[in-house]
């Protein structure tokens, strides 16, 4: 049997290279140059092609971006360039030929020999991708220990030194920390330390910022950016954000489906893109200047319209904030007691009907304030309306009722639903959680909801498991609705999902608002998404509000400097505006 | 880091008191009591003399209120004093002692067997690249696990005793008549060693770290033995904190098996003949050993992962 990951092809020997310059500088020649490579993956249901005859070249010292939605094997194709595919994975054909070698047709010890000094990995996720039982500069020097660069203590020195030519402040003191002790930001310098500790003449990134805030990304960006110019080190970066590939890559691949549907110089792909999918991609990147889904909803209850939001004004909020204030008590330290001030002073207003949005980087307390909203949480001080209601203390049968009034949308659609339950029961749990009807009445109902999220009926007795993210986050939004809430809050609903999806599921979300009156806490770190759908934004900064007002003032005329820094970050100031009319949603 | 001990230090008294209080109240609501079975068996002709009875029920209290009895009994064992046996007048704390070093000695080989055996099995199961070979050894543990002891026990003692003449059938002489009933032991510890071990290390295998640690150019060995082992320990440790309880109880079968002198016939005994303070004894020196060690093995997880003594402050912390 054959083995995963490797192809019977030992017998050949390595086609000779081509001339290649020395240093790398020779621009014309490319330093991997991928041919016909196929991939496929070995399931349980079969044999399904992931990477069908990709060719594809970097240049040394040049950022090529290779862009696509999730599924498209851009993925595949950069991890079959160092032969480390997922279970079941198969080169199939194609080769890859990088410097004087044949990758595909290396042994695995030779293999080895290129992993590291030859090519570096960045990889996806920083908070899972270090050994959590290391310490960091253990990691990092482990590279040049396995390749014989450094004897141990010398390691252990030139590892701080690699840290701190990652831009790791006190390389030193990190050194000698593990993971856990690091925050998302610093663990991705600690993973770009490992790709670079060796000089590889190529640095696999595989969206090496997606896990990460937007202005943690910018700077990582930014310093990976540096280092290859420095070194004339090249980059394969694998994103699915357009706007992160147009502002980092000379040239640009677009992957569709296992092909490569277009590719070519950055700037002339992305100002005359020839294929339909690379205009689609474009249309729907959520972007700062394009029209927002508030506004492009349908209007079927007129009161409710955003435009005109003086009738609203006259009821009163929805929910009501004040001075709410949120402690936590952090681990003894040597100063005695700390406490960390989570959520500090926050005063909001939501009107019925209207989409507040809460944006800020992580740890700048959004999601506990909306926990607190929610009553998941007690507040340490403050007050907390409902309806003109006081629930700030509330206990017991007043929980309940607002539990049945407001609602939660979490971020990732792959853990929210649990797998063992048809869809039918996941969206008919809060409906049996409250005895809503019996169980026919129960069915017509979550019928109606999964018509309303665009899904066909047979879906109800479906698994989780059987649904894409998107469907997923369909579901998950008509459980959120089962009960006619009046608030939903709405936690990153759309960060884990694809740039195309994403957009659809965003103007689901206003168009059920436009229909049912439902208003959205709506919490996010994507200020091009919160101009899709907010009414009002409240920027959040080290558990405080720092600056709050319609998006579209907000982000033309930003008051406070964090909100200026923030909308700086977002990456895709070089895509060009999107025309309306090449939007094509399906 | 020493609060968290003396808080689990405490905690491993209030164990010791339950096991103790459990037992004596178990016991206490059994049928008939020693010194009725201690007569009986004394007297092989029935005839009992009813004074004799109550002139012994008096000498070792048992005609006093339940309550008193356990007032003064658990007085005493916080003395270390648990009473004499019943069946032969001998001190308890004297026939643990005399017994403790065999077993020890027996439980200890186990336990080393079944973490190298089931160890290395865990890992050779995860490491190969050959199907066959990798289901094979996966299936190897659920069958250690599902063989009664004593049964193994006999196997090993009919091919290694009386056919192969390797080893001793019975006995307490030395090394060599301690394999096999070791070996007996360590099969269904060390299967769940295996068990629980291999399917860590299937989980670790699967993570990012792994992923970049074979980016760096590690080799299989490496990736298998300095990233995924220590990550799939923990699991497994657990699992030979609890295990080491289950070889206390073994050893009752193991040494009647072999005829070995230790803990298990003492226990095997003390059972048979009713012998309340002795097993009392036994059962609040088994719980006894089985705290330390789990206490030891609570102590040594921080060491293997540095994030779980932040854990603990930070449950701490928030409480």
């Amino acid at each position: 049997m054959t083995r995963p990951g490797r192809r019977e092809r030992r017998s050949r020997p390595p086609v000779p290279a081509h001339p290649l310059d020395e240093n790398g500088t020779d621009m014309t020649t490319p330093l991997l140059e991928i041919r016909g490579l196929s991939v496929s993956y070995r399931t349980r249901g079969g044999t399904v092609a992931a990477v069908r005859g990709v060719d594809l070249d970097v240049f040394p010292g040049q950022v090529t971006a290779v862009v696509g939605e999730s599924g498209s094997g851009k993925s595949t194709t950069a991890h079959a360039v160092i032969r480390l595919l997922a279970a079941g994975g198969m080169l199939d054909a194609g080769t890859i030929r990088f410097g004087r070698h044949d990758l595909v047709t290396l042994s695995e010890a030779e293999l080895r020999t290129v992993r590291g000094t030859g090519i570096g990995l960045v990889p996806q996720d920083p908070t899972v991708s270090l050994n959590p039982v290391k310490r960091i500069g253990e990691q990092v020097a482990e590279v040049l220990r396995i390749h014989g660069l450094a004897t141990r203590r010398a390691a252990a020195a030139e590892a701080v030194a690699v840290l701190d030519r990652a831009g790791l402040p006190d390389a030193a003191v990190r050194a000698r920390q593990y993971p856990h002790e690091l925050s998302g930001g610093m663990r991705q310098r600690a993973l770009i330390a490992v790709a670079i500790a060796a000089n590889p003449r190529l640095i696999i990134a595989d969206e090496p910022t997606s896990a990460l805030d937007v202005t943690v990304q910018r700077v990582i960006l930014d310093h990976l950016q540096r280092l290859t110019e420095e070194s004339d080190t090249a980059i394969l970066l694998v994103t699915h954000d357009l706007g992160v590939a147009a502002d980092r890559a000379q040239r640009l691949v677009v992957m569709e489906q296992g092909r490569v549907v277009e590719a070519g110089e950055t700037a002339t792909v992305l100002a005359d893109p020839q294929h339909a999918y690379t205009r689609r991609l474009l249309a729907s990147a959520p972007s700062l200047t394009g029209p927002s889904a508030a506004a492009r909803a349908p209007i079927t209850t007129a009161p409710r319209d955003a435009s005109r939001p003086e009738p609203a004004e006259s009821s009163p909020p929805l929910v009501e904030v004040r001075h709410l204030v949120k402690e936590f008590r952090l681990p003894r330290a040597a100063g005695g007691h700390r406490t960390l001030r989570a959520v500090d002073d926050v005063g909001l207003t939501l009107r019925r009907g209207q989409t507040l949005a809460l944006v800020g980087e992580s740890g700048s307390g959004k999601s506990t304030t909306a926990r607190l909203v929610l009553r998941l949480t007690d507040p340490t001080s403050g007050q907390i309306l409902f309806d003109g209601a006081d629930v700030t203390t509330a206990k017991g049968a007043q929980v309940r009722q607002l539990r049945r009034r407001a609602q939660l949308i979490y971020q990732n659609p792959y853990a929210s639903l649990d797998p063992r339950l048809s869809i039918g029961e996941v969206i008919t749990e809060p409906l049996r959680a409250f005895g809503v009807g019996d169980r026919a009445a129960r069915l017509d109902r979550a019928r109606d909801l999964l018509d309303r999220v665009a899904l066909p009926a047979a879906t109800l007795e479906r698994r989780p498991a059987e649904l894409s993210g998107g469907q997923r986050q369909r579901v998950a939004i008509a459980r959120a609705l089962a009960l006619s809430p009046d608030l939903v809050v709405c936690d990153e609903p759309v960060s884990a999902l694809d740039v195309s999806v994403q957009s659809q599921v965003l103007e689901l979300l206003a168009e059920l608002q436009a229909d049912t009156g439902v208003a959205y806490l709506f919490i996010s770190h994507d200020l091009a998404v919160v101009r899709q759908i907010a009414h009002q934004v409240a920027v959040m900064r080290a558990g405080r509000v720092v600056e709050t007002g319609p998006p579209a003032d907000l982000f033309a005329e930003p008051r406070h400097a964090y909100t200026r820094e923030l909308l700086a970050a977002i990456p895709g100031s070089r895509l060009p505006v999107p025309v309306a009319d090449t939007a094509t949603t399906s | 880091m020493r609060r968290y001990v003396i808080k689990r230090l405490a905690q491993a008294v209030g164990v010791l008191w339950a096991a103790y209080t459990v037992s004596f109240l178990v016991l206490d609501f059994l049928p008939g009591d020693p010194v009725s079975a201690m007569a009986g068996a004394g007297m092989d002709s029935g005839q009992v003399d009813p004074a004799r009875i109550a002139a012994l029920r008096h000498e070792y209290g048992f005609d006093k209120p339940v309550l008193a009895q356990y007032a003064d009994h658990l007085g005493r064992a916080l003395r270390g004093d648990f009473g004499d046996a019943v069946s032969t007048g001998r001190p308890v704390t004297a026939t643990l002692a005399d017994a403790l070093p065999q077993t020890l000695r027996l439980t200890g080989a186990a336990l080393l067997l079944a973490a190298v055996l089931g160890g290395g099995l865990a890992v050779l199961a995860t490491y190969t690249s050959r199907r066959w070979l990798r289901q094979l050894l996966l299936s190897l543990p659920p069958l250690g696990v599902s063989v009664p002891t004593f049964w193994v026990g006999l196997l090993l003692v009919e091919a290694f005793s009386f056919r192969l003449h390797w080893f001793p059938a019975f006995g307490n002489d030395g090394l060599r008549g301690l394999v096999l009933p070791a070996l007996t032991l360590a099969i269904p510890t060390g299967a769940q060693v295996a068990q629980v071990l291999a399917k860590s290390l299937l989980t670790a295998l699967d993570q990012a770290y792994v992923e970049t640690a074979r980016a760096k150019g590690a080799g299989r060995w490496r990736v298998h033995l300095r990233h995924a082992l220590r990550n799939a320990s923990l699991p497994a440790l657990t699992v030979v904190g609890l295990l080491v309880g289950q070889l206390i109880a073994g050893s009752v079968v193991v040494e009647t098996v072999f005829s070995r002198d230790g803990l298990g016939r003492v226990t095997a005994a003390a059972v048979t003949a009713q012998d309340i303070p002795l097993v009392q004894g036994v059962v609040v020196f088994g719980a006894l050993i089985f705290v330390s060690v789990n206490l030891i093995v609570d102590l040594v997880y921080p060491l293997l992962d540095p994030r779980i003594v932040v854990a603990s402050d930070r449950r701490a912390g928030i409480a």
